[in-house]
């Protein structure tokens, strides 16, 4: 008998894979297993509209009703506790199993946790779920004071939602630059500034010593150059661990995420991963990445739904990402890991530019701020493996609208 | 209360009732319209949520802004000159009747 296709996780990737099995032609049993209760939903917006206002629901997804349409069985607020590889078959943490011809990992990952002392405070937070989201919200509606350590982007994006809404907001970022990992220092530096003339108070290359309290609940933050800063409410955004437990148990290879080859499959053939949780082969950048975006986690899905109907190619999709700033909106094409020159469209100073990162001749990756027609064009571009030239730079949107046969 | 129609890419109509301030492309995937499915959240990045308007309809909503025509020029496939992306467009009591057929995949 057919035991079909079982996913465990239900984020961006792994909702979408059912979905997309489906329009392929695939006709067995489809199972959507996940350890959250609610209907996957969209989690972009939980660091922005959803924080930012106290009526938004959570945006699903898909509405129930296409689950049922495409013939997806889901299991929600189901815990998996073990893969068996040798019985092919998931087991959950009250005995019951399921079994699976293709079994597709979409575990994600989970926000890494502060270690300093003070770390198991109350009035400390972080955003990954909806319930974290809902936590949140819902205590920060009393704070004056909040600090956001980490400045990746969704301690950024939720301390310009914190501003918005008249909140003292102070980002704590121990390296030289905010977004450090992320985008080029031109960007970053260019957020930084704007964030300042917010009222943000950005303190980088800062260390924090502990966070201290007043009866179990945090107050302020203590920085390892012994000043405090006042703190109601503490976000903590400093990055994510894969959630790859699962695999490691099962025997399969893991190193920063499940590592799986250029099909997406893990050291199993017959079990992938995807998304945040897969270390990947990237074929532009020709080194192994592990990405944590909406984009990544889509395409991978759909990819993996062509593998297992047995059209085998590898994963060749142009990486993009974005976020919402405030009033900024960054773009990001490509990765520009290896990039030794970087040259930037438009005039210093001015609030939208982008900036184009080169291996010698060879484009990248484009970071855009506010120039959404330069991410398009730079999405085009860099699938192509057509690399403008800087005169092509210079002369501006058209020339390189050309280059892409526009 | 307002409504919309979507005709999904088989034909089939779907009426969907409008929660206020809300997007075509939230109130397409809200309801499971086939074809409507907002990757990117509504942030105008992923066209996953085109439309064809009619002439009309087209016509009495303002126009799209410079960030949703470069989507729909660069990310959209089969693009028209009624095409919209359904999470820039917003729904209230004056959209009542607008009805939006799915764009080709």
């Amino acid at each position: 008998m057919q035991r079909g296709v079982v996913i465990i996780g239900a984020g961006h990737g792994g909702s979408q894979i059912g979905f997309s099995l489906r329009q392929d032609g695939y006709d067995g049993p489809i199972h959507l297993v996940s350890d959250e209760p609610d209907l996957p939903y969209h989690k972009p917006p939980l660091s922005k509209a959803y924080l930012k206002d106290a009526s938004q629901d959570v945006q699903i997804l898909r509405a129930e009703k296409a689950y049922a349409d495409a013939r997806i069985e889901l299991a929600l607020g189901r815990k998996v506790e073990a893969i068996d590889r040798q019985a092919r078959a998931i087991r959950f943490a009250d005995g019951a199993t399921l079994s699976y011809d293709r079994l597709v990992i979409a575990t994600g990952a989970t926000n890494r946790k502060l270690t300093i002392a003070g770390h198991d405070l109350a009035g400390l937070h972080s955003i990954r779920t909806r319930a974290d989201a809902a936590h949140l919200r819902e205590a920060m509606q009393t704070a004056g004071d909040i600090v956001v350590i980490g400045g990746g982007f969704i301690g950024l994006e939720a301390a310009a939602t914190f501003a918005a809404l008249g909140k003292r907001v102070t980002v704590i970022e121990l390296a030289p630059f905010i977004l450090g990992r992320a985008v080029s220092p031109v960007v970053a530096a260019h957020v930084d500034a704007e964030y300042r003339k917010l009222g943000i108070r950005v303190l980088t290359a800062t260390g924090i010593e502990r966070l201290e309290d007043d009866a179990g609940k945090v107050k302020a933050v203590r920085l390892t150059d012994g000043t405090t800063v006042l703190a109601d409410l503490v976000l903590v955004g400093i990055g994510a661990v894969p959630n790859d437990a699962l695999a490691r148990d099962a025997g399969l290879a893991c190193d920063n995420g499940i590592v799986v080859d250029e099909m997406l499959a893990t050291t199993d053939p017959a079990i992938f991963a995807i998304g945040d949780v897969a270390n990947f082969p990237h074929a532009h950048a020709g080194r192994r990445v592990r990405l944590e975006s909406v984009q990544n986690a889509s395409d991978q899905a759909k990819h993996v739904a062509r593998t297992i109907m047995g059209k085998l190619e590898p994963y060749r999709e142009t990486p993009w990402f974005w976020s919402d700033q405030g009033h900024m909106k960054l773009q990001m094409a490509g990765l520009s890991f290896g990039a030794d020159r970087h040259v930037r469209s438009g005039a210093l100073g001015e609030p939208a530019f982008s900036v184009y990162h080169y291996a010698g001749d060879r484009l990248l990756a484009v970071d855009s701020v506010n120039r959404p027609g330069d991410h398009m064009v730079a999405r085009r571009l860099i699938a192509a493996g057509i690399s403008p030239s800087d005169t092509d730079l210079a002369e501006g949107p058209d020339r390189l609208k050309s280059l892409i046969g526009r | 209360m307002s409504q919309v129609t979507f005709i999904e890419r088989d034909g089939t109509r779907r009426i969907v009732e409008v929660v206020n301030g809300e997007s075509l492309m939230q109130a397409g995937t809200r309801a499971g319209v086939d074809g409507i499915i907002g990757e990117c959240g509504g942030s105008c990045m992923c066209a996953t949520c085109h439309v064809y308007l009619t002439d009309e309809d087209f016509a009495r909503l303002d126009p799209p802004d410079a960030m949703e025509q470069d989507a729909l020029e660069f990310t959209a496939s089969h693009q028209r000159p009624t095409s919209r992306l359904g999470c820039q467009v917003k729904l209230s009591a004056a959209t009542d009747g607008l009805t939006v057929t799915v764009a080709e995949a």
